[in-house]
């Protein structure tokens, strides 16, 4: 059982139809995000990615997968079952959106109120969420994030690769254009 | 400063020690542990200015039960410190003070550094207090905890072979 002194974390989940995409489905890059949506690293990202996505809207596709940091974080949990439940009804990235531009707002009430803004069931949804209907689904996304190497949020893999680089947009942009060269 | 051979290797034994674990002066240690896999994480100081910093992350990762492993976070900070930081991050494993002597513990395991502070060094122990596994992060960087689980998968694995 020896140990490399370093070694380079890969995405050991590969991206199934079970995962939440946007960006063309034959982008020569991939990036898979683990986040936490009360994480203000991962809020500050947000923004980057969005227009790193506008930006190399040929050449990227973005994968969300969840990582909520609970004992830190009160309300990331119930912020990603959220995101889980909107997903089965086909509208995953709105309230992905929802999420990073409120974070000032994932109390259950406020959260109710983004819910509803979207046009979604609040109260369904809601009864959803307290019978743990997508807990499985987030820990599994969380314990596969562990497996890969994720050592806090935000982590992005790039084209399988943990990305090591900051997260501002010439970072990203860098990132993306050297994997779609390489 | 630290031991001359560097960071301790697999199929040594653990060197033995304990060290305050709580205010009331408990003393926690590997060696109450025997029969379970160990997972020693030294780190440099509770209060990381990140999210999900290296002992949040291990108190969220809802895996290490699954492999009945004991986890013991160590530092040279002082209880006091040890206990603010876990109560404002949420964290329930121990939090061992390697306060005085300082870093003696650190430095047995071979990695303490110029600043006073341990290494980022992860040691997983098997059931009889051998190291099975070891890695010492580069500076400033979160190893994560997939090195932990690997080594505590192959242990599962090497015991399933010894049972047959």
């Amino acid at each position: 059982m020896s140990t490399p002194l370093q070694v380079t974390a890969r995405l050991r989940d590969p991206v199934t139809s079970d995962d939440h995409v946007r960006g063309p489905a034959d982008a020569p890059v991939t990036i898979v995000e683990y986040g936490d949506f009360q994480c203000q690293f991962c809020g500050a990202a947000y923004p980057n990615l969005h227009e790193l996505l506008r930006q190399r809207a040929d050449t990227v596709r973005m994968v969300y997968r969840y990582f909520p940091i609970a004992n830190v974080h009160p309300y990331a949990e119930r912020a990603a079952e959220t995101a889980e439940a909107a997903g089965t009804r086909g509208r995953f990235w709105e309230m992905h959106d929802w999420l990073y531009d409120h974070q000032d707002q994932l109390d259950p009430v406020h959260l109710s109120l983004g819910v509803e803004q979207l046009g979604l069931p609040p109260d369904e949804l809601n009864a959803e969420v307290e019978g743990r209907v997508y807990a499985d689904r987030v820990r599994r996304d969380f314990v596969g994030g562990i497996r890969s190497g994720v050592n806090g949020t935000p982590t992005l893999f790039v084209n399988d690769v943990r990305h090591e680089g900051g997260y501002d947009l010439p970072d990203l942009l860098t990132a993306v254009d050297a994997a779609a060269n390489a | 400063m630290s031991d001359p051979n560097g960071l301790i290797q697999p199929g040594r034994p653990a060197p033995g020690f304990t060290l305050t674990s709580t205010l009331d002066g408990r003393q926690t240690g590997p060696e109450q542990f025997r029969g379970r896999p160990v997972v020693l994480a030294f780190y440099p100081a509770d209060w990381s200015p990140v999210c999900g910093d290296q002992m949040s992350l291990y108190q969220a990762a809802p895996v290490f039960d699954q492999y009945d492993a004991v986890l013991l976070g160590i530092s040279v900070d002082s209880i006091w410190s040890h206990r603010a930081y876990a109560r404002s991050q949420g964290i329930e494993f121990p939090l061992l003070a390697d306060f005085e002597p300082k870093g003696e513990v650190a430095r047995r395991y071979g990695e303490y550094t110029a600043p006073g502070e341990a290494a980022r060094v992860l040691v997983v122990l098997d059931q009889a207090g051998t190291v099975a596994w070891s890695y010492v992060s580069t500076p400033n960087v979160n190893p994560g905890a997939d090195g932990i689980f690997d080594a505590l998968d192959r242990l599962a694995a090497d015991r399933g072979v010894m049972a047959r």
